[in-house]
């Protein structure tokens, strides 16, 4: 796409480019209970990583963890080698990292394009301007047919499965580094659910997005996924590509149930 | 109908007032859920701060700006200082502390001026207005008061609806929890809102004086009905704060109007009637229904 906007607004990548994500002895919790006790995980730069397990294994913590929803007991966060173990969540925002929370991911009485507008508040102010504005949100029409024409409605007003969409082509319109998804398919069809997938998919590939992808769906997601981390009870019980844990039958019908 | 005229313009001109107030209220809440007990005693501290810079300028309009700029500054040092701190905290920390901020404010302005009514200039003519032989039960100032706030609330209107920063706004106070993943800087979000609900506080106490006089309760009553309004609103709607003011301004005045004497005395019961009635068929407040709920 020819981007009038010149080098900041190419394709939805941020100037900064992509970035590495690795959590090391990760520790958090809510009050008395301990969700994560010692997570270490890497995510290359560009690569989509699954996060599976039963519920309770630790998953959504993980995430909140690393985009600052919920403040690390102890361990690190680096983003490109650089520490932000416990940054709040508007500087992890405006670091790069895009956190889409398990389904609330668009504001309902806001129209749809004020929500594509919300993902550009993490820009840093100065090095976005107004022509950036306009083409980063073509560029999403562009991708997402079905949010262009329903631009001027209530977020409320759509389906499931556009929700969804709203939800991704707002975390585009971030230009985030690092994309942090909790349960996308939840609650969609699958056909739905195959259109979220396959745009996770260019995401990572088209705009260099690392993408940590937090799954019930394990089959599906490992079906994507360059590397597969299973969790339990807050440990990391298994990590390697995503093909050998698709292959490898004990720890399937262990931990993932299929 | 020379009466009903009269009582609907005056009515309209009181409304505005308790519009204003609402409409500072429904800023605090949308923002943090809190309702902000202390917003009359701030505006009436404000008001005292223009009366002193009219008493030693002269000038009512240099009073009048400074103490809108008072609000703001009132109402943002009043969420950094007393509020912030209770963040996380049980909610109803927050509640009692604003109640508390009333009590020192009406304090320290009892220690300072005394509980005597002072009298508060009008930026216009509070004559009657005129048409033609029959008077219009309004006057120069009733007018600007309506023009004032509704310019107030249209600029606020507009600034949430098209600029970024009312987008900011309006996402943190819809789901803080997206709003702060996105990178908006919510804190920062609910100190400017408190600031602009401090300044239409200070607004509604400037124009409201020169009919209340000035003393340390002297907002007390317009809070109550500012309050009311905001709930015949729906506390969540800017727009139903701007209607509910203006519904109980007209009822009040009709009630004041047509009941006589008894009529004026009666007021806190009209209001409390008309509460209870929008309340009975709309739970949530006039403006609440046309919004579509979160799933």
């Amino acid at each position: 796409m020819n981007s009038p906007a010149g080098a900041h607004g190419v394709q939805g990548v941020h100037p900064d480019g992509a970035a590495s994500l690795a959590v090391v002895d990760l520790v958090a919790g809510y009050g008395e209970v301990l969700a994560l006790a010692g997570v270490t995980i890497t995510a290359d730069a560009a690569t989509i990583t699954a996060v599976l397990g039963a519920n309770g294994a630790g998953k959504t913590t993980l995430l909140r963890a690393i985009s600052g929803m919920v403040r690390p007991r102890g361990g690190r966060v680096l983003l490109d080698g650089a520490d932000r173990a416990g940054r709040g969540p508007e500087d992890m925002a405006r670091a790069g990292v895009a956190h889409v929370p398990e389904g609330q991911g668009v504001i309902a009485e806001l129209t749809v394009e004020e929500n594509l507008r919300i993902g550009m508040m993490s820009w840093p102010g100065i090095a976005w301007r107004r022509a950036d504005r306009a083409a980063a949100l073509a560029e999403a029409y562009e991708r997402f047919s079905v949010l262009a024409d329903r631009r001027r409605k209530l977020a409320g007003t759509l389906s499931g499965g556009e929700r969804q969409m709203l939800v991704i082509a707002r975390a585009l319109v971030a230009r985030p580094r690092v994309l942090l998804l909790d349960e996308p398919s939840l609650g969609l069809a699958p056909r739905v659910m195959t259109q979220v997938m396959d745009m996770v998919v260019r995401l990572s590939r088209e705009s260099g997005i690392t993408v940590v992808l937090v799954e019930q769906n394990a089959r599906g997601a490992l079906a994507i996924a360059d590397r597969g981390v299973v969790l339990n009870l807050g440990r990391v019980v298994a990590a390697a590509d995503a093909k050998a844990l698709a292959a490898d039958v004990a720890l399937r019908h262990h931990y993932l149930g299929f | 109908m020379v009466e009903f005229l009269q009582f609907t313009l005056s009515g309209i001109s009181f409304g505005m007032i308790y519009a204003a107030i609402a409409l500072s209220l429904v800023l605090i809440w949308r923002g943090t859920r809190l309702l902000n007990f202390a917003q009359g005693g701030m505006a009436m501290f404000t008001t005292y701060v223009a009366y002193e810079v009219i008493r030693h300028t002269g000038s009512y309009w240099a009073g009048f700006a400074v103490a809108l700029a008072a609000g703001v500054v009132l109402g943002a040092v009043a969420e950094l200082a007393v509020i912030r701190p209770t963040l996380g905290k049980p909610e109803f920390n927050a509640v009692i502390i604003t109640i508390g901020l009333l009590i020192f404010i009406e304090g320290l302005a009892g220690i300072l001026y005394g509980g005597q009514y002072r009298s508060f200039p009008a930026a216009f003519s509070v004559i009657g207005l005129r048409a033609g032989s029959t008077p219009l039960g309004v006057s120069r100032f009733d007018v600007f008061v309506a023009v004032a706030v509704l310019a107030a609330a249209l600029l606020l209107g507009i600034g949430f609806r098209y600029t970024s920063a009312g987008l900011r706004m309006r996402a943190a106070a819809f789901n803080t929890t997206i709003a702060r993943l996105s990178g908006i800087r919510v804190a920062r979000v609910i100190t400017v809102g408190w600031a602009l609900a401090g300044l239409l506080g200070a607004l509604a106490g400037v124009l409201v004086s020169p009919s209340t006089f000035l003393y340390p309760n002297s907002m007390d009553s317009i809070f109550v009905f500012g309050f009311t309004a905001a709930v015949i609103g729906g506390l969540d709607s800017p727009a139903g704060a701007v209607v509910g003011g203006l519904l109980l301004g007209v009822a009040l005045s009709y009630a004041g109007g047509y009941l006589g004497s008894q009529g004026s005395d009666l007021t806190a019961l009209v209001a409390l009637g008309i509460l209870v009635v929008v309340l009975m068929f709309r739970p949530d407040g006039i403006f609440s229904g046309a919004r579509v709920r979160r799933v």
